[in-house]
């Protein structure tokens, strides 16, 4: 645990010893207040709440997100840092926690920075602020569930743009399992259990689902094990390719 | 202290370390010779537990590394080849890291820190960015982080490369300071610093080792008492020598 936290620590302070950190939160409060205000139609709208907001989280985190982990391995394998950092009196699975962590840490720090979009909605009118409570921690959850897979990917290869390609296309294969014109595919031949199951592994599905306001245990658990498989893959994939 | 026992590492098809095996002991200093892509570093990487071995195993005070390895980590001090270093990091913040990955407590990190930049000759650029850093420096500032925590046993892959002819002398009296009641192994290709400061050298060829005994039985070997002539003949020929 302290060693995951020497980690965390080191990581986020790079994130912020760099401009990385600066042009990605201003980047993501940009794209926000864009898709917002213009696309989801906040004003016009005349309706106290955040959901325009939220609406375009999964899009956004889709390019946003793997342009964040797409280093985190990858560019330790390039510069050689991996053999400075793995042969640290720590395991590989404490590198992979700590260095998720500080990520994920990170994108709540950008998270946090969309708040005043909160307070906003409060001066205008009377917002139900626990649903938009929860729906700030699903964005969170989904978040690390982008980052969790993102890093796995990130430990394959020294080559961040594969990382950023493959990590993208991989995250769009779970926001995909969740749109009506993916489901409608399976409808009318496949089993309702096959359908049942294609969108139970879609981010949309469950952050959708905690974004109406209730965090339903069984979402986290989702977002929760999927993260865990996903840190696992990864340091396994660091083990068997740390030296290459 | 160290044993190695048959150690062997294959990339595919490739064998880069083929059935290593020798002991070192607090007090020696080892220099790790060979020529370009021998298994030096292969070989280090195994010892400090980076890569896994194909075969055969490495024990440190009775331990195999790869059962466990945190242990093992904890007694070494490692300068991997070509010194990677975070090039976001200062030299300062990056061994502030270290000291706190290797559990010095914090009341003496800082103090630590000014000690060891002494040392190595650091301490003016301390604050400097490491991306900016000339060649040397980053290698003293690898050297730094190897030898932060005292460990009981240094693993320095080529130390000296890259540094003038007065840092080369002082970071090799710093070896010798160091060396009395700790395990060093170092690999270079200056054979003039295996005189200097190895009490022992190791040559390896395509993963075997072929040559294993002091300096000065190395020098014997030729007519001429150059270093150079032995290692050429020593590499090149085929026949495993041992003094
Ligand atoms: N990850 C790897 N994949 C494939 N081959 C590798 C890998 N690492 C090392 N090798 C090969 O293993 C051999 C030994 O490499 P190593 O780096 O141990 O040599 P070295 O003795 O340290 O050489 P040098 O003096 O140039 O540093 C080389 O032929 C190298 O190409
Ligand atoms: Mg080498």
């Amino acid at each position: 645990m302290k060693s995951t936290i020497t980690i965390l620590k080191r990581e986020l302070r790079a994130y912020f010893a760099t401009p990385v950190a600066y042009v990605f939160i201003v980047i993501f409060l940009l794209l926000t207040g864009i898709l917002t205000f213009y696309m989801g139609g906040f004003f016009e709208r005349e309706q106290a709440d955040l959901a325009p907001f939220f609406f375009f989280h999964p899009w956004l985190y889709l390019i946003l997100i793997p342009a964040i982990s797409m280093r985190l391995w990858a560019e330790e394998r390039k510069t050689g840092t991996i053999e400075l950092l793995l042969t640290l009196p720590f395991s590989t699975g404490q590198a992979v926690l700590g260095k998720f962590l500080a990520a994920w840490a990170f994108t709540g720090i950008a998270l946090l920075a969309t708040t005043p979009i909160w307070l906003t909605v409060n001066l205008l009118g009377d917002p139900d602020n626990g649903v938009i409570f929860a729906a700030y921690i699903g964005s969170l959850l989904m978040a690390g569930g982008y980052l969790a897979i993102g890093s796995c990917i990130s430990a394959m290869t020294n080559n961040q743009v594969i990382a950023f390609v493959v990590s993208l296309v991989t995250c769009m294969l779970f926001i995909l399992a969740g749109l009506p014109a993916v489901l409608d595919f399976f409808t009318g031949w496949a089993p309702q259990a096959v359908i049942d199951t294609v969108s139970s592994f879609s981010f949309m599905t469950h952050f959708n689902s905690i974004a109406k306001g209730v965090i339903d245990l069984r979402d986290v658990i989702f977002f929760g094990s999927l993260i865990g498989c996903f840190l696992l893959a990864n340091t396994l994939i660091l083990d068997a390719k740390k030296g290459e | 202290m160290i044993e190695i026992q048959n150690l062997q590492k294959s990339f595919g098809e490739f064998r880069a370390v083929d059935g290593v095996s020798f002991s070192v002991k607090p007090g020696e200093v080892l220099g790790f010779l060979g020529p370009n892509g021998a298994g030096k570093s292969t070989t280090m990487r195994m010892i400090t537990g980076f890569l896994t071995p194909t075969g055969g195993a490495v024990r440190i005070a009775g331990v195999d590394v790869n059962v466990d390895p945190i242990s093992a980590k904890k007694r070494i001090g490692y300068l991997p080849e070509g010194a990677p270093l975070y090039s976001d990091m200062t030299p300062r913040t990056l061994l502030e890291f270290i000291a706190e990955a290797r559990e010095i407590p914090s009341a003496e990190r800082a103090s630590r820190i000014e000690k060891i930049a002494a040392k190595v000759n650091i301490t003016g650029v301390l604050d400097q960015q490491i991306e900016t850093l000339s060649k040397g420096y980053k290698r003293r500032v690898g050297l730094a982080q190897a030898i932060i925590h005292d460990p009981e046993i240094l693993i320095l892959d080529e130390p000296t490369d890259g540094l003038d002819p007065n840092q080369k002398h002082e970071v090799r009296q710093l070896i010798q300071e160091m060396s009395k009641d700790k395990v060093i192994i170092l690999s270079t290709h200056i054979l003039e610093e295996v005189e200097a400061v190895c009490t022992r050298a190791i040559i390896i060829t395509q993963g075997k080792v072929v040559f294993d005994g002091t300096p000065s039985e190395l020098k014997g070997r030729s007519p001429s008492g150059r270093l150079d002539d032995v290692f050429r003949e020593i590499t090149t020929g085929t026949a495993p020598v041992t003094a």
